[in-house]
């Protein structure tokens, strides 16, 4: 069971048990993490769950898929280590991921 | 102490109380709800969940858990039968809640297609999770399904139904499907495609009766052909639920009539989602909006006015439909184009058509552009002039467009 490590905006953290092959969003949903929107619960058609990927997971996590980088591409404040959280699929591989999420998603 | 009471637990009226609490108020909150499940999304009951691929926990905004740690008593299964804003009541079947404020997200019910018949045991809607959960009892391969009505929640049905081996035939009054909401070029795309899949799919077909003794056997049609079959999904639109809101006297036209904050003609009731007609300020009108995006913004828009914080940003409003592997997605309202631009080849199922008038940009329909759909929201709400050569050119950028805009 992955852990997955939330850390909102101000500092806080937050961390939950994960199933393996839910996505980022639907953990921090179904543990009701603040901060991830999710308005089209993750058909990746409205970028608002975005994520920053801490530095030690980023080659882990991968990169975006296209339509995620498309959506991403006028999204606010994205950089480097911006993920849409409902196209990261969680696995036993991923256990102890760190994620931070933005100050608004909108 | 004061307190909210909001009527309907859907996307809006559960958006109205997660953003209350999220901006600090510290009154009470009761959320009424008519179904017996907590707020949950609709969109996937017609997509991945029909299909049985997405568990009935994961459609949950927020776990029973949270309502209780943030004091929002939740009332499931509960009808509320009046209103009496005068005096601050709402009055349920076997009780009475007292407000300061009251929040009207009753919602819409689906278009009740008028004929005989429609009442027999086999015939359809999809509008809850119980009525996925009927529907996808008896969607075995090879079953027989007539759909009636060609708009999203018709064609998404078809896509899901073909997909598990069901029999699909489709059929649509006017003359092309999805015609209340798109434009020609997109309706043929996706009349190609579902005939492609192995849909029966015929345009300008009006029913005039659902067949069976005690159970539904066909449907027949206005020019006498009957289609055997064994399901009949209806999906012709949906009713804004304002009953509630005109039996006290709340301007009503179809929709209950609100102002950019969701406050409705009795300053003391606030209306959200789809039972409202609103202002829709890119386009200088009032109208009724039938998603996802609406219920969230107006449920932002009137937590905001209630708490008297600065307004919320107004968005394009936004749309999407899921058919197979096809992601459509729509930003603006394209209704009264005067051109039609289009970007890409209908043939390579990846491409965008763009709604304009006097050559601003209203609308788009991108089919697996997720570019174009994000950039045309950013166009939409400047009330851009875009090059129409550069539009439907796929070799120029989105974002050169876009700055184009800006000089």
């Amino acid at each position: 069971m992955p852990k997955v490590t939330f850390t909102d905006h101000g500092g806080s953290e937050r961390t939950v048990d994960a199933d393996c092959g839910e996505s980022v969003m639907q953990a921090a949903r179904r543990n009701d993490v603040p901060g991830i929107d999710a308005d089209c619960g993750g058909n990746c058609a409205c970028a608002t769950c975005h994520v920053y990927i801490d530095d030690a997971w980023l080659a882990k996590v991968g990169g975006r898929n296209e339509t995620e980088e498309s959506m991403l591409a006028f999204a606010p404040n994205v950089t480097d280590h911006s993920r849409l959280s409902c196209q990261i699929r969680l696995s036993d591989e991923l256990d102890g991921l760190r994620v931070t999420t933005p100050e608004s998603q909108s | 102490m004061s307190r909210i009471v909001i009527v309907g637990a859907g996307q809006a009226g559960a958006q109205v109380a997660f953003s209350l609490r999220q901006w600090g108020f510290e009154g009470k909150i009761a959320l009424i709800g008519d179904e017996p499940s907590l707020p949950y999304e609709r969109p996937p009951l017609s997509k991945e969940f029909l299909k049985g691929e997405l568990a009935e926990e994961r459609l949950l905004l927020r776990t029973s858990r949270w309502y209780a740690e943030n004091s929002i008593d939740v009332l499931t299964t509960a009808e509320v039968t009046s209103i009496d804003p005068e005096c601050g009541l709402v009055f349920l079947e076997d009780n009475g809640l007292s407000f300061d404020t009251l929040v009207l997200a009753t919602g819409s019910r689906p278009r009740p297609l008028a004929v005989r018949g429609a009442p027999l045991l086999g015939v359809h809607e999809v509008r809850t999770i119980a009525d996925t959960y009927t529907l996808r009892q008896v969607m075995r391969p090879r079953a027989r399904m007539v759909v009636v009505g060609a708009g999203y929640i018709g064609l998404e049905v078809a896509a899901v139904a073909r997909s598990l081996g069901l029999e699909v035939t489709v059929l649509e009054a006017a003359d092309r499907v999805l015609a209340r909401v798109t434009g020609k070029t997109v309706s043929a795309f996706f009349e190609a495609e579902h005939r492609a899949r192995g849909v029966d799919l015929r345009c300008g077909a009006k029913v005039s009766a659902f067949d069976g003794r005690d159970r539904l056997e066909g449907v027949r049609m206005e020019d006498g052909t009957v289609i055997l079959c064994d399901i009949a999904v209806v999906g012709i639109g949906i009713v804004p639920r304002e009953e509630l809101a005109k039996a006290c006297g709340i301007a009503c036209d179809d929709g209950i009539v609100v102002d950019r904050d969701a406050r409705t003609s009795d300053p003391r009731v606030f209306a959200v989602g789809d039972c409202t007609r609103r202002p829709l300020v890119h386009y200088g009108r009032s109208g009724r909006l039938e998603s996802v995006h609406n219920a969230i913004e107006q449920g932002k828009l009137a937590a905001a006015a209630i708490l008297g914080r600065p307004r919320p940003a107004e968005d394009v409003p936004w749309f999407w439909s899921h058919q197979y592997d096809l992601k459509l997605q729509i930003a603006g309202l394209g209704a009264g184009y005067d051109q039609v631009v289009v970007r890409g080849d209908p043939a390579e199922r990846k491409f965008a058509t763009f709604y304009l008038r006097d050559g601003v940009l209203l609308a788009v329909d991108a089919i697996n552009c997720a570019m174009e759909f994000m950039a045309s929201k950013v166009l939409i709400a400047g009330a851009a002039r875009p090059d129409l050569a550069q539009l439907a050119d796929p070799g120029v950028s989105m974002k050169t467009i876009i700055d184009a805009q800006r000089n």
